[in-house]
């Protein structure tokens, strides 16, 4: 059984435009995935789609203009907001993007003693710091002090004190020399197989690959194909969705050849497939309604012609 | 690195006190020459209603003992070496050693000043932090009303209002002045300097309140928005333990700074709070040295209120130095 399911999610803010005006803007919608114990999903999107609130939306702790439906999940049992709050930190762990995301005035082995769900924090936060190679230093360091890679492994200790075991990282490598990222990848794979529910919110596909089991592809605020990481190989033919396989063509290490035009905007969501307007297959019935997602071979997909 | 940081904050209050050196010889030229130029005539000033009993020969005399025959550069000089040598020259209207007079002044505005900076202080805090947590609430709205209409009310109107209601109405506290009129001054006990500076007090500290209220519940709520307190609600810290370990470390500091850099203000503040209370504190005696021409009192008033508006910024300043560990740690350790 799934440790955790996101059915149908759909996450809108109002939006007042000219005047009084108010306006729905689907941020996310229709978005399913599930997680499994000991493995990464990776989800994989152009930079600002709305990929973090989707971490937002399983922890409970969007804005609260956010308006949220569909279904959430966590061992089979539905997730309220009462069920979040008392999950959160301690079953379900948030590693965030960047150093602000720690206080500003608080040393950092402190706020990782915080986070931990032992009974001795102080040991729980060295055992975890040696084991990540942060220096005995680090501890009383300020946020402000740390570099990028301790940072990093200081943000991934909150996690691992926590014991918590569906860990959700959201754009974990942004500005990170190559070095840092790998050994990052490798910690997130090391979580897995001890057992943990790993969600890789990212835009770095190159480094989602290395170590993913699963890739759910992003767009425009909903997952257009969930694929094994084999599919991603060659010229992307083991692909199903046409955005994926642009997505895969567009890499540096592949054809390079960038996929023209952008994403809509959320107030300006296109009436069918969202892909439609880029898409190189779109046919006319692709604009009756968006495409439902299926399973296609060993994967899922939202396209009407993919086979 | 300690020794590297001990240096780096001795020289920045060495830059801070050639600042305040320049700054002051700045005052006291400009404060000279103002007073030189205004239509205050030192010589009648000094005389007061005796005037008419003095001929135009004996007052020229006045003027010459006195040096005002002199050029302004060289009157300005003499001033200037008395007032290196600690001596700020004797009080027209009191007949004795301005120091003297400050000094006492001092000490009963201090007290004055020292509880409405408290009070506000606290209160204003505490003000700002509720409106906070409970933005959008009524109670935040109330606190929000109430400090935009007190940031826009005059000292003096608020203090009469005190004075009408709790004083002359109500008859709780006295109408005004520092001690009990024709009680001997070896007889004044504590409790009767207390009941005279209660209302004072008050009206400077609900004035104060406004500032640091209004400062602090916007900071705050920038802190509650921020991704750390975001990521620490990912981590399951709500409510009071959340605003006490990331919300209250993150405020307390600027509203400590502000507070000291509102010296300026509390000074302003009190001179017109006790004016109308008729509380004999460096206001008051600010007041009556500007109307009865008092020049080295003015003059001395006027200096000693630079150095004191002066030393609440240095004090700010400094306390962001060396508490905030940004300033205070450098990167290597
Ligand atoms: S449904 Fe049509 S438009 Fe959408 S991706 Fe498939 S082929 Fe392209």
């Amino acid at each position: 059984m799934s440790v955790l399911e996101v059915k149908d999610l759909l996450i809108s803010f109002n939006q007042y435009t000219s005047g009084l005006k108010q306006q729905q803007l689907n941020v996310i919608s229709n978005l399913t995935i599930t997680l499994e114990k000991g493995e990464i999903l990776a989800v994989v999107g152009a930079s600002g789609s709305g990929k973090s609130l989707l971490a937002h939306a399983i922890l409970g702790i969007l804005p609260s203009n956010a308006n949220v439906s569909g279904t959430l999940r966590y061992d089979g049992e539905v997730l309220t907001p009462a069920k979040q709050a008392s999950l959160r930190g301690s079953e379900i762990a948030l590693i965030p993007q960047s150093v602000n995301y720690l206080d500003p005035l608080m040393r950092v082995g402190n706020q990782v003693r915080t986070s931990a769900r032992v009974e001795n924090p102080v040991t729980a936060q060295r055992k975890v710091f040696e084991r990540l190679h942060l220096h005995e230093n680090v501890e009383k360091m300020y946020p402000f002090q740390l570099s990028g890679g301790m940072a990093r492994r200081t943000l991934l200790s909150t996690a691992i004190v926590s014991g918590a075991k569906v860990i959700i990282a959201d754009e974990p490598t942004p500005g990170l020399d190559p070095v840092v990222i790998k050994e990052a990848m490798e910690s997130f794979r090391e979580l897995a197989d001890s057992g943990c529910a790993v969600m890789l919110i990212t835009h770095d596909i190159v480094s989602a690959l290395s170590i993913a089991d699963k890739i759910a592809v992003f767009y425009a605020g909903t997952t257009v194909e969930i694929a094994p990481v084999e599919n991603f190989a060659g010229d992307g033919e083991a692909l199903r969705h046409p955005y994926s396989k642009a997505l895969w063509r567009a890499l540096p290490q592949n054809d390079f050849i960038p996929i023209p035009g952008a994403q809509p905007h959320p107030g300006d969501l296109p009436p069918g497939c969202l892909f439609a307007p880029r898409c190189p297959l779109a046919t006319p019935e692709c604009d009756r309604g968006q495409p439902e997602m299926r399973t296609l071979r060993d994967g899922m997909v939202r396209c009407i012609h993919a086979t | 690195m300690r020794k590297n940081a001990g240096v780096k904050i001795g020289s920045f209050i060495l830059m801070k006190c050639i600042r305040m050196l320049t700054l002051l010889f700045a005052i006291c030229l400009i404060s000279f020459l103002l007073i030189k130029n205004s239509p205050i005539d030192p010589v009648q000033a000094y005389i007061g209603a005796d005037m008419l009993k003095v001929g135009p020969e004996q007052r020229e005399r006045i003027a010459e003992y006195w040096g005002l025959d002199q050029p302004v550069i060289v009157q300005f000089l003499n001033w200037g070496s008395a007032l290196l040598k600690g001596d700020l020259g004797t009080s027209m209207i009191f007949r004795r050693p301005v120091s003297e007079i400050i000094g006492e002044r001092f000490v009963n505005s201090v007290v004055l000043m020292l509880t409405a900076w408290v009070l506000s202080g606290v209160i204003g805090f505490v003000m700002g932090v509720v409106s906070a947590m409970k933005k959008d609430t009524w109670i935040d709205r109330i606190i929000k009303l109430y400090c935009y209409t007190l940031a826009s009310t005059p000292t003096f109107w608020m203090g009469l209002l005190m004075l009408i209601v709790f004083a002359v109405w109500l008859g709780w506290f006295p109408i005004g002045l520092g001690v009990p009129a024709g009680v001997l001054a070896e007889d004044v006990t504590i409790a009767d300097r207390l009941q005279h500076l209660i209302l004072p007090a008050l009206t400077l500290s609900v004035l104060g309140v406004a500032n640091v209220a209004l400062h602090t519940r916007e900071k705050l709520i920038d802190v509650l928005a921020s991704d750390y307190v975001m990521f620490a609600r990912a981590r399951g810290e709500k409510g009071f333990l959340l605003f006490w370990r990331h919300g209250l470390r993150n405020i307390a500091l600027p509203a400590i700074t502000l507070q000291f850099a509102a010296f300026s203000e509390l000074f302003g503040g009190a001179v017109l709070a006790e004016q109308v209370f008729s509380y004999p504190g460096l206001g008051q005696a600010t007041v009556e040295a500007g109307l009865r021409g008092d020049v080295p009192l003015l003059l001395g008033l006027v200096l000693f209120s630079t150095i004191f508006v002066f030393a609440g910024n240095l004090i700010a300043d400094i306390i962001y130095y060396v508490v905030d560990p940004r300033t205070r740690e450098s990167r290597t350790i």
